[in-house]
């Protein structure tokens, strides 16, 4: 199989590596959770760096739910990013906080409200890397 | 028994943009402007304590001993972000108070030109995350921190926009400032969105500077005499403790509060003693932020107190009367000297048309993300 075929038939990479991508089922956000503290972290780590216990961490699948807790309306960034967005900080049901991006609303304070039920969708990002892989990142979505 | 630890010279080159010079040249010239304070040579000093960011590999502290006298002292680098400068001036104070030295150099010093903007510029595998998974440059960052109080207590974008317009009429008294521009409300809300709520007016702005300051134990103090001697009472340093959202979302607040609570006790005062502050005016936002983290009012009183004039000049408590780096800008490594610098001119009664009458105790505060907060508190020596 040619290199290319070969990335298309593995599907595309997650864009954070506590994005997971099952070989069957939904993609979801993973947390790592202290069985000692109940802290949770985004990525796999040894130590807790809330407690400092060690060996206490635990995979957990994180919510798709969640509300917004902050946000910026970026106007002003590097080449090639496209301006506005809304750069949101969203605290998951169950436990995690997550940055994203907030889509399917207005960048404008009038209508973006803090505390806001949001949800988290799954979508083909816009961007490639160097040799042409696609990614699947994460947005948050407002929800009814 | 700890020894009392005294600013004996303190200065500052005029902050703006000098690409001709090089980052040691820099650094020398505020050295010498201190050492000159101080009335000593560099031969008295006996280390040096030097804070630099974007050359934190480069060996900066000895490059200027390379331009004003390689006499073989000890000389510690340090970087802590924008923590940078009062990291290092808290090397000095923590060298004297546990008795190796007697008299020794602080420089801070940066040379960021128009660096644009800082933070978020990519990083890591795969592709850029930057407007993709959020933002995470410095104006974004602290804009969703000033969000939060706006969550809290309903601040307004207008009250967050007081601060750029106080901060820059404060500087329009101080010629070491970069800008020296009154900016009204009108003018600073309809700047260019950078990351909403703050304008371009309300960013920090990047600069070339350095500070410098001779720092001395009671016993030398003394000797080279007292009169214009300023006294550090606290010098505290944290970084930032577990907090859930602070993997996502730097978490300002709790290091600046638990390093203010630390700053108090040692000084044996209360926010209701300072006479003046300068704080981490990274952005309008910030500096909202930490009235309420330094104490300076109750909680969610930060809009009101900014509302009603009390932290401009001639207010209750005056903050950045230098500028802050809103206006007088923000040299990474020289921002934690250069905030003392402020302090002690005005314990000393020499900040001419911008003196606060009668300071005896003034504070500062720098904070660098990622995160490390000082705090340094000044009293006049009676």
């Amino acid at each position: 199989m040619p290199p290319e075929a070969a990335a298309e038939a593995r599907g595309p990479r997650p864009v954070v590596e506590f994005l997971k991508i099952p070989e069957r089922g939904a993609p979801y956000l993973e947390g790592q959770k202290c069985r000692s503290c109940g802290a949770i972290f985004l990525g796999e780590r040894k130590t807790c760096s809330s407690c400092g216990a060690s060996g206490t961490l635990q995979a957990t699948q994180l919510s798709n739910r969640g509300e917004l807790y902050v946000y910026s309306i970026v106007h002003r960034s590097f080449p090639g990013v496209e301006v506005p967005y809304v750069s949101a900080i969203v605290d998951l049901e169950g436990g995690g906080t997550v940055k994203g991006n907030l889509i399917g609303i207005d960048p404008d304070p009038q209508k973006i409200k803090m505390g806001m039920p949001v949800e988290v969708v799954y979508e083909i990002a816009p961007r490639k890397d160097k040799e042409g892989n696609e990614y699947l990142t994460y947005y948050f979505k407002p929800r009814a | 028994m700890s020894e009392n630890v005294y600013v004996v010279g303190i200065d500052m080159i005029r902050f703006g943009r000098f690409p001709e010079k090089s980052v040691p040249e820099l650094g020398a010239e505020a050295a010498q402007l201190a050492l000159k304070d101080a009335g000593v040579k560099i031969q008295d000093v006996e280390a040096l304590y030097c804070g630099n960011l974007m050359q934190a590999s480069g060996m900066v502290g000895q490059r200027i001993l390379h331009e004003i006298g390689q006499t073989g002292i000890p000389v510690t680098n340090s970087a802590n972000a924008c923590a940078t400068g009062a990291t290092a001036l808290r090397g000095a104070w923590m060298s004297i108070r546990a008795g190796v030295y007697d008299l020794v150099l602080v420089v801070g010093v940066e040379q960021l030109g128009k660096a644009g903007l800082l933070g978020g510029a990519g990083g890591g595998s795969g592709i850029s995350k930057e407007g993709l998974l959020g933002s995470n440059t410095m104006p974004a960052v602290f804009a969703e921190a000033g969000m939060e109080h706006a969550r809290k207590y309903g601040t307004t974008f207008e009250q967050f926009a007081k601060v750029s317009v106080k901060n820059h009429k404060h500087s329009t008294k101080n010629a070491k400032s970069m800008y020296r521009n009154e900016t009204p409300l009108e003018m600073v809300m309809g700047a260019e969105m950078i990351a909403y709520p703050n304008t371009k007016l309300m960013c920090s702005v990047n600069v070339d500077g350095a500070a410098a300051a001779v720092l001395a134990s009671e016993k030398k103090a003394r000797e080279l005499g007292m009169r214009r001697a300023v006294k550090i009472s606290a010098s505290i340093l944290t970084s930032d403790p577990f907090t859930q959202r602070d993997l996502v979302m730097p978490d300002v607040n709790t290091c600046t509060r638990q390093a203010a609570a630390k700053a108090y006790e040692m000084a044996g005062i209360g926010p209701d003693d300072l006479d003046l502050v300068e704080l981490h005016d990274c952005f309008a936002t910030a500096e909202i932020l930490h009235y309420e983290n330094l104490g300076l009012c109750g909680e969610g009183e930060a809009g009101k107190l900014i509302d009603e004039g009390q932290t401009a000049h001639g207010g209750r408590i005056p903050v950045n009367v230098s500028g802050g780096l809103l206006s007088k800008g923000h040299p990474l490594g020289a921002t934690g000297v250069a905030n003392v610098y402020e302090i002690a001119t005005h314990l000393r009664g020499e900040a001419g048309d911008r003196q606060v009458e009668g300071a005896k105790v003034g504070l500062t505060h720098v904070i660098g993300l990622g995160s490390a907060c000082g705090i340094h508190i000044l009293e006049k020596t009676p």
